[in-house]
């Protein structure tokens, strides 16, 4: 801009030389905040309003509770552990039900109404951008992971659960692993369809992968649905944490299955995520 | 710089659209329309709904990437140059962009802490009433303390250009009196802020620069009183009596009385000359029109809707009184008889017809 361009405007030239912090008049020359500030400041902005959010709380924590409680102490559930304790069965399954309840169908919902109400337009007009608005976005969902690992890890600590050692690590590399995957299959659905339609699938697909996707009840004990539910990342996210919490080692057919699920669903979110 | 001989007109503007298209499913929504805003003068884009006025907005926002023609924001391009764009400039959506789950003061705060330099919160809440509702959740707030809201979020970074789709939709008077003040303080501060609107009275009240664009292309464009045809400074001249009475009065005696009682080599300021039609009559075909400007004639007489009656010409005191005869031979008895420059609505409509779409 050149200085004549200025000589239209009355009162004192506003020029992009620098911020002007204080005075009342909104003097031009911003500058954007620094970049790890802006994500952080969406990731706790999002973090907040899903954790203040009663059906999100719901479906990401209070369900997940109550499965493994049930699991662990239902009398009628005749579950075949085949030799370990049905606490240290369950846990690593509800772990599993727990990244999709908050990644996948919270996600996706609070996602699909924000692109409804032009939410993610407006922030990306800011100097936050679309790339700031999914960082902040991938650690809310971190940070909502972090507070369900803990709460969980603590009521099945309660009921006994003793995992292995050696498996916490590899275990919180099939988090991560799975956390990246279901965020991934979220933003596609969240970027496609329609609010409503989102809301249907996210809490269907949700039930069904409880009762016949390999999460909390393994591929193998699911009949003709199990190499199915194996193929599903949410099967290949069950076993995962199922060898690593149970055995302490990550198996390589699971994390394949989840590696690929994620890479072709992040590849169609880029592609096919709708910001209008 | 000074060699090429367009740079100094373009470095002048701080918002520079040519020849813009846009299509949504083969259909042009913008179609090769021009926009030139300056720093610290509001222009204001005018327009029916579905003129392509928010797709145009878009365009400059960096929102939707144009199919052809170039679109420039303080010389950038906002699409490719978006990262350094965006601190620069201030969006305020036509459907508000505000995350339902959150309070509203919560939400300033958010886009606030996205700038190095932000406006002061406190301040900005006060001035625009925000303070009243800062503690409640946006989804229970109401269509007005949304809008004030989003005119928040989109000042707050200090932006030297802020573009607002239709700022004061659905506000109550008072509060659109506080956003006209802040758009005014904007302006004096050397902003270009661009809005669209459909409010005749913000445009006219508010706008340096007025474009009314229809069917995706602007139609007009200048100052309120350019559009108003005025040509002298002021619009407080008198060039129409409007009347509203009983429909279907004969416009044609009224235009012989008016033309009878105006002595002869009496100018109208600001009329069109004679022997060039105003562009409305060719644009407006239903319109019922008596008395076209031509050779000897002063007076415009038509009836544009049911029961209102714009009379163009020399109006002087006499042209009540025979308004008044004309109204009483007719036997009606009129609920309004007003005198007055044309209003930026007349022209607007005028311009895109009037009726409904």
């Amino acid at each position: 801009m050149s200085d004549d361009a200025r000589t239209a405007g009355p009162a004192r030239p506003p020029h992009p030389g620098g911020p002007a912090a204080d005075g009342p008049a909104p003097v031009a020359g911003t500058a954007a905040a620094p970049p790890l500030r802006r994500i952080a400041t969406q990731a706790a902005f999002e973090t907040r309003t899903l954790l203040r959010n009663g059906e999100q709380l719901l479906v990401s924590l209070i369900l997940p509770v109550l499965v493994l409680i049930g699991m662990a102490t239902a009398p009628f559930l005749g579950i075949d552990t085949g030799g370990t304790s049905r606490i240290d069965f369950a846990t690593p399954g509800v772990l599993a039900l727990a990244v999709v309840s908050s990644a996948f169908t919270s996600q996706s919902i609070a996602t699909a109404f924000d692109r409804r109400h032009g939410v993610l337009r407006l922030l990306a007009t800011t100097p936050l951008g679309r790339g700031g608005l999914l960082a902040g976005k991938a650690l809310a969902v971190l940070a909502v992971l972090a507070v369900q690992a803990v709460v969980l890890s603590v009521v099945a600590g309660v009921l006994g659960w003793t995992p292995d050692p050696a498996g916490l690590l590899p275990g919180a590399v099939a988090l991560l692993l799975g956390t990246a995957c279901f965020t991934a299959l979220a933003m596609l659905l969240a970027g496609t369809v329609r609010p409503e339609g989102v809301l249907a699938v996210a809490n269907l697909v949700w039930i069904l992968l409880v009762l016949g996707g390999g999460l909390v009840v393994p591929p193998d004990r699911l009949g003709p649905l199990g190499p199915v539910a194996a193929l599903l990342p949410s099967g290949a996210l069950g076993e995962a944490l199922r060898s690593a919490l149970l055995d302490g080692a990550l198996p390589p057919g699971p994390m394949l299955v989840l590696a690929a699920w994620t890479v072709v669903a992040g590849l169609a979110a880029g592609r096919w995520f709708r910001w209008h | 710089m000074p060699t090429a001989p367009d740079a100094a007109p373009a470095a002048a503007a701080a918002v520079e659209v040519h020849g813009l298209v846009k299509r949504y499913g083969g259909r042009a929504v913008v179609d090769h329309l021009d926009l030139t805003a300056r720093a610290g003068a509001v222009t204001a884009v005018l327009g029916p709904n579905g003129a392509g006025k928010t797709t145009t907005i878009e365009c400059c926002e960096g929102l939707r990437t144009p199919d052809d023609g170039t679109v420039r924001v303080l010389g950038l391009d906002p699409v490719a140059d978006a990262r350094t764009l965006r601190p620069r400039v201030g969006v305020m959506l036509q459907d508000g962009g505000l995350p339902n789950g959150a309070r509203a003061g919560e939400v300033l705060r958010h886009v606030a802490a996205m700038y190095a330099a932000p406006r002061d919160v406190g301040e900005l809440t006060e001035r625009l009433g925000i303070d009243s509702f800062a503690r409640t959740s946006v989804r229970r707030l109401s269509g007005g303390q949304r809008q004030r809201l989003a005119l928040a979020c989109a000042v707050v970074g200090r932006g030297q250009v802020v573009f607002l789709d239709e700022p004061s939709a659905g506000m109550d008077p008072q509060s659109r009196r506080a956003v006209w003040e802040l758009i005014r303080e904007l302006r004096a501060d050397g902003v270009a802020v661009v809005l669209t609107t459909h409010l005749m009275d913000e445009a006219a009240d508010l706008a340096d620069h007025v474009h009314v664009v229809d069917h995706g292309q602007v139609i007009a464009a200048g100052t309120v009183s350019e559009l108003l045809a005025d040509g002298s400074p002021g619009t407080t001249t008198a060039t129409c009596v409007r009347v509203e009475a009983r429909p279907g009065l004969d416009v044609a005696r009224l235009t012989a009385a008016l033309e009878a009682d105006t002595p002869p080599g009496h100018t109208p300021p600001g009329h069109p000359a004679p022997g060039h039609p105003p562009a409305e009559q060719a644009r407006t075909p239903a319109r019922e029109t008596s008395g076209t400007p031509s050779e000897g004639r002063r007076w415009t007489v038509a009836e544009p809707e049911p029961g209102t009656y714009l009379a163009e010409g020399p109006v002087d005191p006499g042209s009540l009184a025979t308004v008044a005869t004309w109204l009483a031979d007719a036997g009606s008895l009129a609920r309004s008889v007003t005198t007055g420059g044309r209003t930026l609505e007349d022209v607007f409509l005028d311009l895109t017809g009037r009726h409904l779409r």
